[in-house]
């Protein structure tokens, strides 16, 4: 897609991988251990930031580990994309669950997420601890400011 | 020598309520006896009164019971009169009340106060603040490679005369135990106040503050059996009487009026407030209940369970041991090489082994070390070999899912 930055544009790429592969073998995966283990490579899909995007402008605060998120909005089609990194890989995978179902929406498709459902994998989401449920509550703030939508 | 295990993990109805768990966090606070947990109630149930000023029966039975809940920490730590105990929240609380009573008392602008790199933040951000109000030096002991305080470095800042030292008496992080009897004798070489932070410590052996000789000794019930909101701020007599109290209003009055107030004698006039008369009456309890063990042969146990531990996780490849198991109190601090360690800790409390990941309230720590953070498992008394056994299994497991 042209005026994206390749960042977003490998990003987006690997995020339409997850949410046709990996997505819906996670919803129907039974046992904790095969959950968190793709949870935990879903990683592997999206390009890694070079400490370059490591910047403190993009760090979301109220995190327990060190999380980075960057947003585009791509004029001519009206659609936005985000690229994510964290030094944790659950919240990682957690963020590519969420950002795998927004990625390439307009404004009018957006308003329609139900964001806090993003989150929600069951058998991962409640055994989350507070903190980490904290960083997971800035992340959505964050990308429902850059979403442009209230709250 | 005889530990019978099985009795005393009886004592904890929490075992029987949580029979799945493995708790490795006993660093952070530890399980009730049966003993502790009756005496609160005992307390509210029959003898609930406020104490020292009333009028009835009932105030002075509980007022007995208080008083002689600090005649029993007296006791404990061997310090030479009950007003020497001072009942406070906790040692973070105690570390508060001496950093800000000792400023302008015995502290002055240009003196100089000595903590070490491996401070709990306690013992780290009440001197940062009330150093910087009042014009005070802030000096850091540092750590050597085995991160032991480093002593070398401890003597040449000794040699800049501080006017108080304050040091953990063992590391929250890495279990570490720092020799401080001998600290506490060099500081008192150069004149120095000195203060131990006995969080930790307090678990490992029984204090005797007067062999110690320290100015100050503080401590947390809840790190000890005891209940949470109570603590103890120990001083030598008249050390203590130099302090500014940190909290004003009852107890600690003697006349109020607008003409003019009065202070309390000790102890009260460090204890403002109604006290936690149960949390000190708890408090008393697991001291005389731990008292009935042979604290020796729960001590050897300790340290089979750690170097269990140890050993297991060593014979586990990409597993970063950041505590020695040398001079160990019962705490290792690790990472999984190329992991975060919350994501490490995940893994195990899906498992339902409790254990802490990040820095742990010592950042400053981790910053000397050159890490983010770490995975700490702190052991206690009540541990057994068969849940160290399950704690490695499910490392292993750990492992096998991050790969």
């Amino acid at each position: 897609m042209s005026g994206l930055t390749l960042l977003m544009t490998d990003t987006e790429q690997g995020l339409q991988q997850i949410k046709q592969q990996q997505l819906p073998v996670l919803t129907q995966t039974a046992d904790w251990q095969s959950k968190y283990r793709i949870l935990m490579q879903l990683g592997k899909g999206v390009p890694a930031f070079t400490t370059e995007l490591q910047r403190d402008e993009f760090l979301i605060a109220g995190c327990d580990s060190k999380a980075w998120l960057l947003h585009e909005y791509h004029q001519p089609s009206g659609r936005h994309y985000w690229a994510f990194d964290s030094e944790a890989r659950i919240i990682k995978g957690l963020v590519l669950l969420a950002l795998c179902q927004l990625n390439g929406l307009t404004n009018v498709e957006l308003s329609q997420i139900n964001f806090p459902q993003l989150f929600a994998l069951p058998g991962v989401q409640q055994n989350l601890s507070p903190s980490r449920q904290n960083g997971l509550h800035a992340v959505l703030k964050k990308l429902s400011q850059q979403a442009g939508l209230p709250g | 020598m005889n530990f019978d295990l099985a009795a005393f993990r009886a004592e904890f109805a929490f075992f029987n309520q949580q029979p799945d768990w493995v708790y490795l966090d006993n660093a952070a606070t530890m399980h009730k006896p049966a003993a502790v947990i009756a005496a609160e109630t005992e307390f509210y149930q029959t003898l609930n009164a406020n104490v020292h000023r009333g009028a009835h029966q009932l105030s002075q039975q509980a007022t007995q019971l208080f008083e002689q809940a600090r005649d029993t920490v007296a006791a404990y730590v061997n310090a030479c009169t009950r007003e020497e105990i001072i009942w406070c929240s906790g040692a973070t609380a105690a570390l508060n009340q001496l950093a800000f009573g000792l400023m302008g008392t015995v502290l002055h602008p240009g003196d100089r106060v000595l903590i070490s790199a491996l401070e709990h933040h306690a013992n780290i951000v009440p001197w940062q603040f009330h150093c910087q109000q009042f014009g005070i030096v802030l000096d850091v002991i540092p750590l050597d490679a085995d991160q032991q305080l480093d002593q070398a470095e401890y003597q040449r800042l000794l040699a800049l005369k501080p006017k108080v030292v304050s040091v953990a008496q063992v590391s929250n992080v890495l279990g570490h135990i720092q020799p401080v009897a001998a600290m506490v004798q060099q500081a008192k070489a150069v004149g120095a106040m000195t203060i131990i932070d006995g969080a930790q410590g307090i678990l490992l052996q029984q204090p005797d503050v007067q062999q110690l000789d320290c100015d100050f000794y503080v401590f947390s019930g809840h790190k000890i059996y005891g209940p949470t909101g109570i603590g103890v701020l120990y001083g030598k007599r008249p050390t203590l009487e130099l302090l500014r109290p940190l909290l004003y209003g009852g107890e600690m009055i003697q006349q109020v009026s607008f003409s003019g107030t009065t202070l309390n004698q000790l102890p009260y006039r460090l204890e403002a407030g109604t006290p936690n008369i149960a949390g000190a009456v708890g408090l008393a309890a697991a001291l005389r209940w731990l008292q009935q063990w042979d604290q020796t042969a729960i001590a050897v146990h300790k340290q089979q369970l750690l170097q269990q531990l140890h050993r297991g996780l060593q014979q586990l490849s990409g597993i970063e041991l950041i505590s020695q198991l040398h001079n160990n109190a019962g705490i290792l601090a690790f990472n999984i090489n190329g992991e975060h360690h919350s994501d490490v800790a995940a893994l195990l409390d899906q498992q339902q082994i409790a254990v802490r990941a990040g820095t742990h309230c010592a950042m400053p720590l981790f910053e000397a070390l050159g890490k983010p953070g770490a995975v700490r498992m702190s052991l206690a008394g009540y541990n057994s070999p068969q849940e160290i056994d399950r704690t490695l299994v499910a490392m292993r497991q750990v492992l096998e899912i991050l790969s």
